[in-house]
């Protein structure tokens, strides 16, 4: 495997973050997918990871969200101001999943269950292979997303089951803001219809949509403008900055489409072969040498380090 | 025939010429000129095979000469028939459903069946709850005394204590997607819990000290009930413990298994169950204290009645009304609140409920708690119709009949359950009926037909499913609507993978 490069090894500034990975590897079996890699994400900003095909982005993204438990790392999330790190770490000696702080709390995403993840931490993710709920209206779907609001009162509250008027109210909120989203995303006309029937595009934006109901303060998207037209990816673009500006949500994305990266981002962490070879702004990262080689093919004498990493 | 999810035309309708039919792709065999041929071919082809499997299975019969050796008789008229008739009906179908480049009748516009079942749906539900009101008292009128109603008031209770089972399956199988073989084990648990206790001497000796004598036999069912109901809860949490990891055919290996443990540890408790022996002389149903008997403080003397046995079996009919009304309820309500979403969204994609904060461990107890918690009140139910529990009444076969029933009806759809159930509790009770076909010209006096019934059974089911793959109804109704309640076709609804 590649020795971490010297950007990776070099620790970045931290300027107000939401989200720090230190150290994450992940191993299955003999593969190591993902290498030590050290980012940050910062509040209110959008981050994205791009890298060629198998480069470690989405097993990075399954450990954020929990579906993964990474074999080595850490993976803190602050709600509020990041906390000193002296704090950071009394919490991950004491064995503890999450602490308070000074203006929030902090959550070590790799010991919390998947579920966890999106209910205390809140983080919202989509995936890159759309997971909607095909036979469920689009609307339902985006109730289902509220969920943890809903039942905040017990999974089985006697006001939901009698349909009290509390219960009415607290429906009519949540449909509420599924309304808001759904014109947002300006699928308002199909909330009545499956969301299965919908047509690709507006499934993507579903899904976001969906995410988002979860009210997080990090929203992880695999992929979102895989297989758009560039008018749709256009549209995400517009949707995504809004998302950024209007909701206080920061973003990490994984995109291949350059032109959504490199309109959107604030912060660009590049990943081959499972170790960062970049990090930086999207300026930044469009010169490197390392991504532009990973990018175009790579210069001669390096050609046999990369075969064997390749073969191996 | 491998497209179960087209529209199979159905013989007898006419099927419009397609306006532009699509060439057959170049390299397939249809529009050569020998369809017919091939169709005769195919036919003796069929007819030769059929003849050679049923030579030994038909052909031949050993029967018993008195108390002499076996005598070989041969039956190779009777093969030719049946071979002959295979043959016939392949190159009927080759030549009609089959025929090479026919093109199957696709059409957007709804079946006339969905188009009926459109227009009668909003009064299906009321029309349906007020005939399962009136029935026994129809029954009373049409088989002309209260004595004479006794059997269809007894298959009504029958039909809606399947009608119930099928429900509360459905919440475990239809909406959260788990397949659950052993849903019996919770009928067992309900119908143990109410026999156990009711002939208890102790807690009777305990009840009875505290609230008088005659207390608990006449109040017991009542008590017992929300008991037998929860106790049945608490086993779906038992079982649904282990078997959270396993999806699919796993899960559903597992509560097969769970299912027969109950079962056995039924008959081999001998000292708590009295074994393969049951349990008997569980107290009757009271009329919320009322006994039915003829007894001055009895439900008739009471309500200035002349006494008959036929009030009990008319009261048990409206207390199962009643409890599957409740489930139907309840189910309609849970469908509509965070947990049933949650539920219907877990059957559609887990993944997607975890990232959505969705506790999928949490969602799946409550459905077979939930799903139990139903079981146990029929259970309960049914020590006290049949007054008698032995663990025979708690096998695989009732199992597999609710799960039938769930299947048979779509998944989901409460209207197909109940419709379901009907078609086969009554479908299979009413061919025990049919001694017409004892008739001399028909099968003679030796035919016994109610053997036939299982077989004609899963001709019946296997055909229902050719039919409608996805069950009688087979589309989602949301459970909330902005504009107007669109059903969701059967097409995007996941039947879920455990």
């Amino acid at each position: 495997m590649a020795m971490p490069s010297p950007e990776a090894a070099r620790p970045s500034p931290p300027r107000d973050p939401i989200l720090v990975v230190d150290h994450l590897s992940m191993r299955f079996g003999g593969l190591i997918a993902v290498n030590d890699v050290s980012f940050h994400a910062a509040r209110g900003e959008v981050t994205a990871v791009i890298g060629p095909n198998g480069a470690g982005k989405t097993t990075v993204f399954n450990c954020i969200t929990g579906f993964y438990k990474p074999t080595t790392g850490r993976l803190a999330l602050f709600h509020g101001a990041a906390p000193s790190a002296a704090r950071l770490d009394a919490v991950t000696a004491a064995g503890l999943s999450w602490g308070r702080t000074g203006t929030g709390a902090l959550y070590l995403l790799e010991r919390l269950a998947d579920h966890k993840v999106a209910s205390w931490a809140r983080v919202a993710r989509t995936f890159q292979n759309i997971r909607l709920f095909s036979g469920m209206t689009v609307l339902e779907n985006l109730l289902v997303a509220q969920h943890m609001s809903l039942t905040s009162s017990g999974l089985l509250s006697p006001a939901a089951l009698l349909n009290l008027p509390s219960w009415k109210r607290q429906q009519q909120a949540a449909v509420d803001k599924a309304l808001y989203w759904l014109h947002k995303i300006g699928l308002v006309a199909r909330s009545d219809d499956p969301a299965g029937d919908l047509p690709y595009g507006d499934q993507r934006r579903l899904e976001i949509a969906r995410a988002m109901c979860t009210s997080p303060v990090l929203l992880c998207l695999d992929e979102p403008a895989a297989g758009l037209n560039p008018r749709e990816s256009a549209a995400l673009n517009e949707l995504l900055l809004s998302i950024r500006h209007e909701h206080q949500t920061s973003i990490l994305l994984i995109e291949h489409d350059m032109s959504v990266v490199m309109e959107i981002s604030d912060h660009v962490v590049v990943l081959e072969y499972g170790c960062k070879i970049a990090d930086g702004t999207p300026e930044e990262v469009r010169n490197d040498p390392r991504v532009i080689a990973s990018y175009l093919g790579v210069e001669e004498d390096e050609t046999a380090v990369v075969a064997a990493e390749v073969g191996a | 025939m491998s497209t179960s999810d087209v529209d199979l035309p159905v013989p007898g309708t006419v099927v419009p010429p397609a306006p532009a039919p699509i060439p057959p792709p170049p390299s397939g065999p249809a529009a050569s000129p020998s369809v017919l041929g091939e169709a005769v071919k195919d036919a003796v082809v069929s007819g030769i095979l059929t003849g050679l499997l049923l030579l030994p299975l038909v052909g031949f019969r050993a029967t018993e000469a008195g108390s002499g050796p076996l005598i070989l008789t041969t039956r190779f008229g009777l093969v030719a028939v049946l071979a002959g008739l295979v043959a016939v009906l392949r190159l009927t179908l080759h030549l009609t459903l089959w025929r090479p480049g026919r093109t199957a009748k696709v059409s957007a516009a709804p079946s006339p069946l969905a188009r009926l079942a459109q227009k009668a749906g909003p009064a299906l539900k009321p029309a349906f709850f007020s005939f399962a009101l009136a029935y026994p008292f129809l029954s009373i009128l049409l088989a002309g005394g209260l004595s004479e109603s006794r059997y269809w008031v007894d298959l009504g209770i029958y039909i809606l204590t399947y009608v119930m089972l099928g429900w509360g399956l459905n919440i475990v199988v239809g909406l959260a997607g788990l397949l659950d073989l052993g849903y019996v084990a919770f009928y067992a648990v309900g119908a143990y819990t109410f026999a156990l206790l009711s002939t208890s001497v102790p807690v009777g000796d305990f009840v009875n000290g505290h609230l008088g004598e005659g207390f608990w036999t006449a109040w017991s069912f009542w008590i017992c009930l929300p008991l037998s109901g929860l106790l049945a809860a608490f086993w779906g949490v038992i079982l649904g413990f282990p078997v959270l990891r396993l999806r699919g055919d796993y899960l559903a290996i597992v509560t097969l298994a769970f299912g027969e443990i109950i079962r056995l540890v039924l008959i081999n408790w001998v000292s708590l169950t009295n074994g393969g022996a049951g349990i008997s002389s569980i107290p009757p149903i009271s009329f919320f204290g009322m006994p039915f008997t003829s007894s001055e403080t009895g439900f008739a003397a009471t309500f200035g009645l002349d006494f008959d046995s036929m009030h009990r079996i008319i009261f048990l009919y409206f207390v199962i009304l009643g409890l599957a009304a409740l489930t139907a309820l309840v189910t309609i309500r849970l469908r509509k609140m965070p947990v049933g979403r949650a539920w219907e969204a877990l059957r559609e994609d887990e993944i997607a409920c975890r990232s959505l904060g969705i506790n999928t461990t949490l969602t799946k107890l409550t459905a077979f708690a939930t799903g139990a918690m139903f079981g146990g009140f029929a259970g309960a139910f049914f020590a006290v119709r049949v007054r008698f529990v032995s663990p025979e009444s708690f096998t695989f076969m009732e199992s597999a009949v609710i799960l039938a029933i769930v299947v048979l009806g779509g998944m989901g759809s409460q209207m197909g359950v109940a419709a379901a159930a009907i078609l086969l509790i009554g479908g299979m009770e009413m061919l025990r009926n049919l001694s017409f076909l004892k008739a001399d010209f028909l099968f003679g006096p030796d035919f016994d037909p109610s053997l036939y019934r299982m077989l004609i059974f899963g001709f019946a089911m296997v055909a229902v499913m050719v039919w409608r793959p996805r069950g009688l109804v087979s589309s989602r109704m949301p459970t909330i609507f902005l504009k107007e309640r669109k059903a969701v076709s059967a097409a995007l609804v996941k039947e879920g993978h455990g």
